[in-house]
Parts: structure tokens; sequence; C-alpha cells
């Protein structure tokens, strides 16, 4: 009988030991300089508010921790989109201000790994830009090192929040250096092919009603635009 | 009973490897896609919108009532001309299988613009833009201009038509939007 219960309580401390592994593994995480920091293209930098209060309008399947945005607005409950998010907000430009309206869709994604500390979610975000265009962009997001770093401490702690300074580059894929995919569409932006990175500051997050004080920024590298002949 | 123990732990670990390895952690629940498939390879797929209950949200300045209750669209100048909606799709069957945005209007440099994204979880998005003017019949036809995962290698044409039913003082226009996409993968060659 004492080498079954030495059996199982070696069992349960193996399993706590992987699970600490995958948890503490310093050697996965998200990176926290761009890919495009060192490119020479042209960056419009897109900001905006990830906390769904100042959000246009933010909808999930109503059952999450994060609330909708208005509160009536309707729902994504069926089975099909209970995994999906709507949100819809202003974008602005470096020195603040208000420069363009997007739409994000985001989904969970299948391809969701813990063993690889991949926490994925397949997003596109649906931009109108004044004065350019619109642009189409989707990525891959790994949402591990957010939820190692923010949401599991703010859960365990007495306070149920986190408070602190976060920097995470969000974009995984799909280019070849984790940049998301753009494409352009009408105005100066017709017919464009860029990458993007999407990256998340955080300052403060509630276990109880999701991000307090963080921000998200889209990173877009465009093509030069050409100089007319002289 | 130290050798078992620190089997157990071997065990532990693999078991845990196991079990994280063997079940996902996300599963998107899939509708049965109603396709059909034609000779040349490719496919067409009808979907719908219904109004007024599938629309999430209408962006738009000056709109007499907001959908939803309590938005408050931003009143930017450059928003003016411009109408960014949200809204759920359904399939052949009714079924809600995805969300959808259209964002169309008048640019002040570029001229008109209409566009749609269709965002289908299990299955990827189609971003869509359309022809600004409908035909005579009513149909507005775009062209896939991206997608993602099943849509991305695909090509073709998609057919926007508003079919009015009633317009009613409660809820505004009762009717629906009529998705219908006809995409072909890229040539293979044969051997």
């Amino acid at each position: 009988m004492k080498y079954v219960i030495s059996l199982f309580i070696g069992m349960v401390i193996g399993m706590a030991l992987f699970v600490a592994g995958i948890y503490f593994n310093p050697f996965v995480g998200n990176s926290s300089v761009s890919p495009l920091a060192i490119s020479d293209l042209d960056l419009v930098d897109l900001s905006y508010s990830q906390v769904p209060g100042e959000s246009i309008v933010f909808t999930n399947d109503g059952e999450s921790r994060v609330d909708p945005y208005p509160s009536k607005v309707l729902q994504l409950w069926e089975p099909t989109v209970r995994n999906t998010r709507g949100f819809v907000t202003t974008l602005n430009d470096s020195r603040g201000e208000a420069t363009g309206i997007g739409v994000k869709f985001s989904s969970d994604s299948e391809r969701t790994a813990l063993m690889d500390a991949e926490v994925l979610v397949d997003s596109i975000w649906h931009i109108y830009l004044p004065g350019r265009g619109t642009l189409f962009v989707d990525q891959t997001e790994n949402f591990w090192s957010y939820l190692r770093d923010i949401v599991i401490p703010a859960r365990l702690s007495s306070g149920e929040n986190w408070r602190g300074s976060w920097h995470g580059i969000m974009s995984t894929g799909p280019g070849a250096l984790g940049t998301a995919r753009v494409t352009g569409s009408t105005g100066s932006l017709m017919g464009v092919e860029a990458e993007a990175v999407e990256s998340i500051s955080a300052k403060a997050y509630s276990a109880t009603s999701g991000p307090v004080g963080m921000n998200g920024n889209l990173t877009i590298a465009l093509p030069h635009a050409e100089e007319e002949p002289l | 009973m130290f050798k078992s123990f620190n089997l157990g732990i071997v065990l532990g670990i693999a078991l845990a490897a196991a079990i994280v390895y063997s079940f996902p952690v996300v599963d998107q629940y899939r509708e049965k896609s109603l396709i059909s498939v034609h000779a040349n390879g490719g496919n067409s797929e009808l979907f719908h919108i219904s109004l007024p209950e599938d629309r999430i949200m209408a962006g738009v300045q000056g709109a007499p009532r907001s959908t939803p209750p309590g938005l408050d669209w931003p009143d930017y100048d450059f928003l003016a001309n411009i109408q960014t909606e949200l809204f759920k799709v359904r399939n052949e069957s009714g079924v809600v299988v995805g969300a959808a945005s259209r964002m169309s209007g008048e640019m002040e440099e570029h001229g008109p613009f209409v566009e749609w994204v269709v965002h289908l979880p299990a299955r990827g998005t189609m971003f869509v833009k359309m022809a600004v003017s409908p035909s005579p019949d009513g149909y507005r036809q775009g062209n896939l201009r991206a997608g993602t995962r099943e849509f991305l290698t695909l090509n073709g044409v998609v057919l926007e038509r508003f079919v009015r039913e009633e317009d009613d003082p409660e809820l505004g226009t009762v009717g629906r939007i009529e998705l219908a996409a006809a995409l072909v993968g890229p040539a293979e060659e044969l051997e």
C-alpha cells in the first residue's frame, strides 16, 4: 500500500513540476521589440484603448469576465461565435489625435498549444484611415505572456488586480518575422501589400472586469509613397 | 518506496504532458458547410443577415436611433460620410456562423467605397471590395481582395443584395442582406 501511496504522491508532484516548468519557462514568451523597429519603410502608428468601456463597441459571449459595451449590445452567444470578440474603436496617431476607425474580430485559435507556450488568437482588423483609404490586417496573436504576466497574477492577487508596467508584441504571424499581413483596398492604399505589428502596453488589469489601464498599438509598415517625377 | 516515488514523478510528468498534448484547449464549434461544388472546381455558398435582429452596430452620424442602444458614435468630421456596421452572419439554413463588418461611404479625395469583412471563426475570413453601384436588378458585385485560412488561396466574387420586406416604425427596415460567394482555388497542374 505504501508503494502505491508514494507512487501517487510522486505523480501529483510530477504533474505539478510539469505545470511549473511550462509556467516559469524563461525561454518562451513574447518579444518586446518590434520586428519592424529597423524597417526603413514608412511606419504608421495607430494606438487605441484596450479598455472596453473606452471603445465604441465591444461584444463577446456575454458570460466572460469582461462585460460587453454598451451593455445592451448584441452578444455573440451562439456556439459558432462564442469564442469570438468584436471590437470597434477610434484609432489615434502618435500625437494622440483621432486619425481613423477600426473594427477588430478576434477568435480563439485551435492551434493553441500550451506545451509550446502558445495561447493563440486569430484576429483581423478592418480599418478606415481618412485621406488614405481602407486596410485589412490579418494576424495570429500569442497571449501567453499576457496571461502569465498579467491575468494570472491578477487572479492570484488578494485584491484581484494587477498593476505594473508591461509591454509585449502580440503579433506572431503569418509573416516570417512574426508580422501581420496587411492588404490595402481603396484610396492611396489600393493594392498595397504590407506588414504590421500589434503590441500591448499595460498598466492595470482587474481580474473581475478586465483591462483597466491598457493601450494597444498597431504599427503598419507601408511602402514609400511614389514621388512625382520632376 | 523511494523508487516508486521517483517513478511516480516521471509518470506524473508524462501524464501531464500527454493530457496537455492530447486535449485541444480550443475547439471551435463547426456548422456543416452548405457549399455547392461546381465542375470547374469552384464552389458557391450563400450567407444572409436578417435585419434588424442580426445588426450588432450601426455607426452613422445623425442616425435617428442608435444601434446598439447607448452607442456613442464619434462625431469627427472625417466620419461624416462613412457608415460602419457590424452584423451576425447566418448560413443558408439560418444558423449564425460568423460576424461581419461593412464599411461604406465617400472619401473626400478618393470617392465612394463599399467593403465587407466576413469573419467565420472556424474557417477564416473574407475581405471583399464591392462595386459602388448595384446592378439594375439590385445586385452589387465584389471581388475577394484577401482571405485567411480556408479563404487564403481562393479567388472569386461575392454578390450582395438587400431584400426589403417591410418598413416597421418600431424596428426600422425589416429585411435581409444576402451574400453569395462564388470562389475558386488556384489552378493546379495535372500530373
